[in-house]
Formats: structure tokens, sequence, C-alpha cells
């Protein structure tokens, strides 16, 4: 086409397309649109040269900046160690306890054991720590391998049955209904002993048939007054607190089957700074060992120690 | 009452006889164009000499010496802290003001000192008029400043319109290069004197000229020598008229008693030209010589009366006074005063001001409360603070022996100069006991709280609820010697409650 119609009211031209009469006008693109639409193809032109662009068979063009996203990432894992390094040599070389007593060097292990606690121990004991059936609560007094802060750290260094060589938990409680090592009766005379225990009613005669099932089965683990041995894990019956629950159904199931608590040990993922404030974290959450109250009214009319289950 | 001085209407058109405004013939050439925008007309404001001008060169000098010698004042605290006595602490979020430390939570104090300065505007304007337009705006005394440098490089006005409609020859390449190279160097020093507000100015001095200083410091440097060298060397007028919300809200100031730089039309129509030995029977004192036009800086005839545009710097007071002396009439043609008084004099009747008004009444009343209202905060600033967040996860949890524990992560602030031994305690939940992470429970727990610091202390409340409440009211307080604070927050007892 030689010339090009114009239209007569704007001046400009129209593509020559016609539809029922109306034409499209053929509006030449803003400047500054077009400039820099030239401009970004200048620039990706650059990018190709300088940053990785084009993929082939065996590989892609590298750029001649040596841009690498994984190198740049290991770059940046280093000045993050790098930063890390001051406070974990405070870490290092301070014990838990000066750790706990220098509430700068405390804060900073909160901090680090708030981060890790949510990424790892969570899962388990809630984000908060308040744990769950089955699952100890971290935030209360009662600590089923001892609350101290060097008890605490050990805890999660070996964790419980994990595998380790020093893993916590050799002793484990029989599954004595499912094995049948009692009868039903005899589960269900031991259910309410057990009650009876923590200071609840019960059936008197039931309680005073379990008696001797109690001394020949329970004993050897839970001692004679039934107040547990935070030495061996063992579990206090006779305080409020219940890993797998407080009613006579959740203690009967209990005693059936004779669950047993698993905790990882954290030894090979965790370095040795992690677990110290892991173990701050934890205890300062937990306002650290309680002070020892006597129970409310303990069955067996032993004053107990405050750690148990 | 409101007087109106309707200059429009009673004006006849341009062509007619009569008076005219002298800046509206010049905007009227630009108009004819049928341009979309208004087009600008290039300011050559004259230098005038009088009462007026003196006083804005002194204000001139001191308000910049104010804004460049403030940061370099040193003012003992001890210890580490900054011996700066102006400074706005952004990294270590203080703000010093001599003997004042605020922390960012005290940020009303700086609002108070907001509402104050625009109270005392406020009133002034409603006394004086645009005062702080004439004479205080940043906007103006840099304005000022960039012209008496032009002056020095170009000339007066004569001849800056010469220069400026001249071809380009070597003469008017280095007055124009070396106008704008200085202009260049005191937006540079007027930007890089900002920054010295923000960080200790002998150390930022030295970091900032070997490549040290934080990059806000050189971007903020940069942003603010832009922006004075925009504003006062190429908007200038434009800022005020087109930029500035003031000029607008001002006129919810003004009224007929307000003492404004004006033209007493009473005294100078009829105006017209005055030969030498001329009568001055039956006419005004305005020889229409253009001398209070020429000297304005922002480019309007005030002789058209209040104006947006109109920032009262009297200049044209000075302007017209030198003429009035010469042509031997009195001064004060163009003076300080109010419409009213224009209005009585025009009208035969004695000129009366009236200061004491409603709205001066209102503003100083405003004023002298919110003053008040400070100054008694500032005097009875509690040195400790405390608050209490309490656990949320979990919010309670309970004991071996049946009791309840709450977790609390009290922040207490020690806003002294001097570390701080604090007692705390907690009262509202019958028979609590207080503890720390790791120490046995009491009533009292202490700890020492560093000068100037925060302090975080985990806090523990451990009760046997008794009560059927599900919540209860707690407060904790703290006190170290004379100083106390406490906050309120809630215990959970962890009682069941049918909903």
């Amino acid at each position: 086409m030689s010339e090009r119609e114009r239209d007569d009211h704007t001046g400009t031209e129209t593509t020559g397309h016609e539809w029922d009469g109306i034409k499209e006008l053929d509006t030449p693109l803003p400047r500054w649109w077009l400039w820099t639409w030239y401009g970004c193809i200048a620039a990706a032109v650059v990018y190709w040269v300088l940053m990785p662009a084009w993929p082939g068979i065996t590989g892609y063009t590298r750029g001649v900046l040596g841009q690498s996203d994984r190198a740049q990432v290991a770059q940046e894992l280093k000045g993050l160690a790098a930063q890390r390094h001051a406070g974990e040599s405070r870490l290092r070389a301070a014990s838990l306890q000066q750790i706990e007593a220098d509430p700068e060097l405390q804060g900073y292990a909160m901090q680090v054991g708030a981060s890790v606690f949510g990424d790892n121990c969570a899962t388990c004991h809630g984000a908060g720590g308040a744990g769950g059936k089955g699952y100890p609560n971290l935030r209360d007094d009662v600590w089923l391998w001892g609350g101290s802060l060097d008890e605490i750290r050990h805890t999660i260094q070996v964790g419980v049955r994990s595998g380790h060589a020093q893993a916590r938990g050799e002793k484990v409680m029989p599954s004595f209904g499912r094995d049948q090592m009692l009868s039903d009766a005899q589960v269900d005379d031991l259910t309410e002993y057990v009650v009876a225990l923590s200071g609840r009613k019960a059936d008197a005669a039931a309680v005073g048939r379990a008696r001797q099932t109690f001394a020949d089965q329970c004993t050897a683990c839970h001692g004679p007054a039934g107040t547990g041995d935070v030495a061996q894990g063992v579990p206090n019956l006779t305080d409020q607190e219940w890993l797998y629950g407080s009613d006579r159904v959740a203690i009967r199931d209990q005693i059936w089957n004779g669950r047993n608590g698993v905790m990882p040990t954290w030894e090979a993922r965790f370095s040795p700074e992690t677990v110290k404030a892991l173990a701050v974290y934890v205890h300062a959450n937990a306002g650290g060992v309680a002070e020892p109250v006597a129970p409310a009214k303990a069955a067996a009319g032993v004053a107990a120690g405050a750690v148990g289950r | 009452m409101t007087t109106v001085i309707d200059t429009v209407s009673k004006s006849p058109p341009p062509e007619g006889p009569g008076p005219q405004s002298a800046a509206e013939k010049v905007r009227q050439k630009a108009r004819d164009k049928g341009e979309l925008y208004k087009p600008r007309v290039p300011i050559y404001p004259k230098l005038v000499h009088g009462k007026w001008r003196r006083i804005k060169w002194a204000l001139l000098i001191l308000t910049l010496t104010v804004y460049y010698v403030t940061p370099w004042i040193r003012w003992e605290r001890p210890g580490a802290l900054p011996d700066q006595a102006v400074l706005v602490d952004f990294f270590g979020r203080r703000f010093y003001f001599f003997g004042i430390q605020l922390w960012p939570q005290e940020i009303h104090f700086v609002t108070g000192l907001l509402v104050m300065a625009a109270l005392a505007l406020f009133l002034v304007t409603a006394l004086f008029g645009r005062l702080w337009c004439g004479y205080a705006c940043p906007q103006t005394v840099w304005t000022d400043l960039f012209i008496y440098v032009e002056r020095a490089f170009e000339g007066d006005r004569n001849a800056r319109m010469r220069l400026a409609a001249a071809p380009w020859s070597f003469d008017k390449l280095w007055r124009k290069g070396g106008k704008h190279a200085v202009w260049l160097a005191v937006a540079f020093g007027t930007g890089g004197a900002w920054i010295f507000y923000f960080r200790d100015a002998p150390t930022l001095l030295g970091e900032f000229w070997t490549g040290r200083a934080p990059v806000t410091s050189y971007i903020s440097c940069a942003l603010l020598t832009a922006t004075t060298y925009v504003f006062a060397g190429h908007m200038r007028e434009q800022v005020c008229t087109y930029m500035c919300p003031w000029p607008r809200i001002q006129g919810a100031m003004l009224d007929d008693h307000s003492l404004q730089v004006t033209y007493r039309r009473d005294r100078g129509e009829t105006r017209g030209p005055h030969k030498k030995g001329q009568t001055w029977e039956g006419r005004g004192d305005c020889i229409d010589c253009n001398a209070c036009v020429v000297a304005c800086p922002m480019g309007i005839d005030i002789r058209d009366g209040p104006q947006l545009e109109c920032i009262n710097c009297g200049l044209c007071i000075d302007a017209c006074d030198e003429i009035m002396d010469r042509v031997g009439r009195p001064r004060a043609l163009i003076a300080y005063d109010t419409d009213f008084a224009v209005v009585e004099r025009g009208a035969g009747r004695p000129a009366s001001y009236k200061f004491v008004r409603a709205r001066t009444i209102y503003y100083t009343v405003a004023l002298v409360g919110v003053s008040a209202l400070v100054i008694w905060g500032l005097a009875n600033r509690t040195p400790l603070d405390l608050h209490a967040l309490r656990d949320r996860n979990p919010t309670f949890v309970r004991l071996h022996d049946g009791s309840v524990r709450n977790g609390y992560t009290l922040k207490i602030a020690n806003r002294t100069f001097a570390p701080h031994t604090v007692e705390v305690t907690v009262t509202g939940v019958p028979g609590a006991r207080l503890s720390t992470p790791g120490e046995a429970a009491g009533t009292v727990v202490r700890t020492t709280v560093p000068a100037n610091e925060v302090r975080a202390l985990r806090v523990f409340v451990t009760a046997n609820p008794t009560v059927a409440a599900a919540s209860l009211p707690a407060t904790f307080s703290i006190r170290a010697g004379d100083a106390a604070a406490a906050t309120e927050t809630t215990f959970l007892t962890g009682v069941e409650t049918p909903p």
C-alpha cells in the first residue's frame, strides 16, 4: 500500500481496517514506552553477558561475573556462623548456672533456645512447651528426669529410649494386661488403688484387694508409697500430674498397655552450645525446679518429693 | 464583624483608566499564549534598604546560626552516653535535648511540643499576620540567602534581567556557573548540617569524609542538598504558592484585626505619576512608581490587597518608605496595618486596634493549657517504667500439688543515668507467691536494672485459687528508693466457669 489513509479529525493514520464504517486509528506507541522497551532489551543483552542465562545441553552460560546462588548461600552461611561465633563462644565458656545468672547472656540463650525449640521440640512438646497427652509438660514443676539445669541438658543430649548408649529409660513399664501378667479384675482393682494414691475417692474394697498386687508388681519401681523415682524416670503416682490422663479409663489403659515414652537424642544434631541454650530456655520457662511442697493429701500418708511423673 | 475589601469587582478592566495591578499586567502577557498551565514569570526582586530588611538580615543570620551550630553544642552525660546537647539517636533509640532525655515511648512529649508550636503559630498569625512566612520559614530564609548569592554574582534586578536576556558569553557563563556552584555548596552545607542532628557530630564529620558514615547519612545529605538547591534556587515563590498548605490554612487564623502588610488605599488612591512641584491636593500619595512591585520576592502587587501569595516579609514597606522620603510625603503608605483600620480611616473615622479578641483568647488559653500539661508531664516523669507481658502459651500451668502458676515477662525500664535495684511485688491474687527461674518462691523479687536500659525479667506467680473466678486482676509494682511504677495484668486461675 502506497499512501495510508489519514483520519481527518485527529490527523492520525488508520490501520486500513474497517468494520461497519468504523475505522481503527493506528496511534503510535508513546515515546516513553518505546524507549523503556528498547532499554529493557538492551539491559537483557547486558544481563546475558554478565549473569548465568542460557541453558545448554551439558550446562549453561556462566556469565562473566561468575555469579552463583549456591556460592552466595555458602558465603552467607559462613557470615552467619561468624556472627554467631561471639555468642557461642560465650555460651561455651560459661556454665549453665553462670548463663542463667547473667541477664544478658541468659537473654541471648533464651533467644537461641526459643528458635531451636520452635524448630525441633514444639512438634511433640507444643509451641509453648505445655506438652499434651503422652508428651510431658515442660512448663510445670513436675520432671520425669529431673528439672535441674544439668539434668535437663543431659536429657536433651541423650534422649529417652533413643538408642543412645547413655540414653535414659533403661526401665520400662510392662504391659500388665496385654501380656496377661494380671487378670482383668486385678487391673481394675489396681486402677482404684492408684486413684486412691493421688488422694481421690476410691472403692475401699478394691483398694484393699489391690494392696498386695501393688506391693508385688509396682513397688519395685514406683516405691512402696508410689512416689516414684526421678533417677529412673519413674513417675510419682501421688501428685496431681498425669502424663497419660488422670481419669480411671486412662489409668487403667496405662496399666494394661504400659506405654513408654521415647525422645530422640539431639547430640548429633545440636552443638553443645545449642544444647546449653536450650536447657536454659526450658529451665527458665518452667521456673526451674519447684521448692518441695507437700502434696495435699497423699493416700499413703507419705510426704512426697516434689519431683515425680 | 467581617469587613470585606472587594478589590475585584470595583476594579475597572485592565484596559480602562484608573489603578491597575502591575503584577497582573506581567501575568497577562504570559497568559495570552493559551497554554494549559500557568507559565512561571521569572521574578527578579530588587534589593531594598530599611528597617524590615535589616530585621530580616538579622533573623537570617540568627536562624542559620542556630541551625548550623546546634549539633556542635556539647553536653556532658555520664558513661558511654552521647555528649551532644541535641541529638535524635535512632540507633540508641533516644532523643536528647540538653538535660532532657526522651525514650520512644515518651513520643507524646514531642507531640505536645508540636501542638504548642502550632498554637503559638495560630496566636502569632491572628495577632501579627504571617510573621512565620515572612521571617522564620526555612523556605523564606534560604531563598533570601540564595538571592543574596545571586545578587553577588549577577548584580541587582536590572543587571540580572539584562543578563538573562543576553546571549551566552564568557561573562554570562562564569556568572551563572559561579552562582550555581555557590548555591550547590550552600545546599550541600544545609544537607550536611542536618545529618549531624542524628549522630555524634565530630565523629560523623570524620566518618563522612572517609566514607565510613552510615548510608542513611549520605542519602539524607544528598536529598536535602537537592531539595535546598531546587526549592531555594529554582522554585522559590512556587513552593509557597502551590506546595505549601499554610497560606490556605492561615486564612482561618486571620481576621480584620490581624496586622498584615497593607497598602493603605485610603491614603494612596487615587494613584498616578507625580512630577516635582505638582500639587498633592485631590490625589493619593501613591505615585505608581512600582518600587513595591519590583522589591517583592513573590511577584505580586501589594496594592491589590491581601493575597494568598503574600508572605508578609515587609520588603515593600522599605521600598515604599524610600520613595516617600524622596518625594517628601510621610512614610508608611505601605505598613503593618489591619483591614479594619484601613476601612475606618477611609470612612473618616479614627483607626483603632484590637488585640484582645475571641480568637486570640482561645489560642492563648489553649497554648497555656498545653504548655502547662507538657511542663507538668516533664516535671513528673517517672524514672521507672513497667510493662507486664503474660505468657499466652500456655496461659497457665497446674503444678504437682494442684496450685496454678502464671508466667510473665516484665519489662522494667530505668530511665535514669544510674543503675537501680528494684523490688518487684504482686497484688490482687490471694496467697500469691512470686519467683524467678531457679529461685524459691517468696513475696518479693529483686533485680538490678542497668542505667538507661530496659531489663526483661521472667517471673512466675503461683497461687492456690480459692475463688470461683476464671481470672483475677493482678497488679505488678516496682519500687527503687522513691521511684515506683505499677502495671495491671491478669492472673488466670484455671477454674472452669460455666459458659
